[in-house]
């Protein structure tokens, strides 16, 4: 077949268009131990859902693996509420979980958050399982001209000495600074959620927050999943605090862009005095970042903006900045306190 | 295991392949059955284009961002780029060419016109899938949520203004 053909990525002159994807086989598994089997066969083997990152990596050059495996033919797009929690089936399109009425009434955050990511024709086709599984925007990683440590074990980073602006200021090593760009994994770090894992020997659970590795000295190594699992579904417990959440994203323009700072608040109140209070902050760590220390900051105390400006200082603590990223730790405290506003009804900053 | 193994993998992949890296696709593009044999890699943008001569959907940035390769899957507005044409058998896509026709405009592709929605026209049949979409989403969007669901399209010359009215003038 012609190059010409194929999807290249040709940068401004197409003289150099020497970034071609490389050649992959393709299945399409019809049941999950089809899907297990095939991922055992194949460990250099990609899973492809809505294939809205993947395909991009691809043709940048980023990633070449050596096999698709479309899982779209599985049975996993279910959305299903029980009484105390909703379970998301991995192939769920963010559009769907968006608008599903019971996710809006009962996870006013995660629908939000879906809403805030992308744009319409994206969230049409991006899954829940995907959204989870997206690789940073960081532009070193995502540019092959550039040492990238997570891209290239060794090679170096590029952002700490870099075009840092978007980079994160917790959760950071020496290695990388990377920033997770989901605003789906907010809202369910804020939510408590679990994603569901499986893979040949069974199933597991994961919390969302823990399905995500920090950096450290490995920062190829981004979540827990294992070779041969896949995420079957998302588990979000109900509760009056998610019923009582708001998500706010602060971005560089008002729409299809990723956040600068996000954050994800849910409450329980009782009169004015907040009984319960969870908070996740976007865009600021290699994962959505939760900190139990600066949410029982809020325990039992009224709903006031001395309080929620203790909490976000608490949130924040020990945050590292880089040459161009200082105003993030401004900036999210100020959108925590915000939302944390927002949810509770308090006239706010 | 093993044997097992292979036989789910070669099924598949002989079922529908040629070679490795070739499969057959069954595609529905407005409203007529097609077969074509592409190489894995090929978007379904490039399929509609260069195998189909449907080059109405526009390739602008081929990474999702601008839009100009909108089309309809199963009346669902997607970027066709961000997407491979052997992950779509036996499904339903709808481009401009599928929208109407030189003497018989959509309402939609009427307002464009009325609204002067466009100036170099590369995005407009982007813009105009997106649009459709748009409106199989929200039954009666007001202008800002036309302006905050029709962000994944760009257009460069900046007729947004005349895009919304247009788009605004199809619900009123």
């Amino acid at each position: 077949m012609p190059m010409r053909r194929l999807s290249a990525h040709c940068r401004s002159d197409s003289r150099n268009c020497v970034v071609v994807m490389q050649p992959f086989s393709y299945l399409r598994p019809t049941t999950q131990n089809d899907a297990f089997a095939a991922l055992k066969l194949e460990p250099a083997a990609a899973v492809i859902a809505g294939g809205t990152d993947l395909l991009d990596l691809m043709k940048l050059g980023v990633t070449a693996p050596s096999q698709l495996i479309d899982i779209n033919g599985l049975p996993l797009a279910g959305i299903e509420l029980t009484g105390q929690s909703v379970m998301i089936g991995a192939l769920a399109h963010m559009s769907d979980v968006a608008h599903d009425a019971r996710i809006v009434k009962g996870f006013p955050v995660l629908s939000q958050a879906l809403l805030a990511s992308a744009s319409g024709q994206l969230r049409n086709v991006a899954t829940v399982g995907g959204n989870l599984m997206q690789r940073t925007r960081c532009p070193y990683f995502r540019d092959n001209t550039f040492p990238c440590n997570k891209r290239n074990p060794g090679s170096g980073c590029s952002a700490i000495d870099g075009f840092n602006r978007g980079s994160a200021i917790l959760g950071t090593s020496s290695k990388c600074i990377a920033v997770h760009p989901s605003d789906m994994a907010v809202a369910l770090v804020a939510l408590s959620a679990d994603v569901v894992l499986a893979s040949r020997s069974g199933t597991r659970r994961v919390a969302v927050e823990d399905f995500y590795l920090l950096p450290g000295d490995t920062p190829q190594n981004e979540t827990v999943l294992e070779p041969g699992e896949l995420i079957v579904a998302v588990e979000v417990p109900a509760s009056p605090e998610a019923k009582r959440s708001v998500y706010l994203k602060v971005r560089d323009r008002a729409s299809f862009e990723f956040a600068l700072v996000s954050v994800a608040a849910a409450v329980k109140m009782k009169g004015s005095i907040i009984t319960s209070a969870r908070f996740a902050v976007g865009g600021v760590a290699p994962r959505p970042w939760r900190t139990l220390g600066a949410e029982t900051v809020l325990a039992g105390k009224p709903a006031n903006v001395k309080n929620f400006a203790a909490a976000a200082a608490a949130a924040l603590a020990g945050a590292t900045t880089s040459r161009l990223n200082a105003f993030k730790v401004t900036l999210a405290q100020n959108a925590i306190k915000r939302a944390l506003a927002l949810a509770t009804g308090v006239a706010g900053p | 295991m093993q044997p097992d193994i292979m036989t789910t993998r070669l099924r598949t992949i002989m079922a529908h392949s040629q070679s490795f890296y070739t499969q057959s696709v069954s595609l529905r593009v407005n409203g007529s059955a097609t077969k074509l044999n592409v190489d894995t890699r090929v978007t379904l943008l490039d399929a509609l284009r260069n195998e189909l001569g449907l080059t109405g959907t526009k390739k602008g940035c081929d990474h999702g961002q601008c839009g100009a390769c909108t089309v309809l899957l199963n009346g669902r507005r997607i970027k066709s780029c961000m997407t491979l044409a052997v992950m779509h058998d036996g499904q339903s896509v709808t481009t401009v060419e599928g929208l109407g026709q030189d003497k018989r405009l959509r309402k939609l592709q009427a307002a464009f016109v009325k609204h002067d929605a466009f100036q170099c026209g590369f995005c407009t049949p982007g813009q105009l899938m997106s649009a459709a979409g748009l409106l199989n989403e929200v039954e009666k969007p007001t202008a800002d949520q036309i302006r905050e669901l029709m962000s994944g399209n760009i257009c460069r010359c900046g007729a947004y203004p005349h895009i919304v009215a247009a788009i605004l003038e199809t619900v009123s």
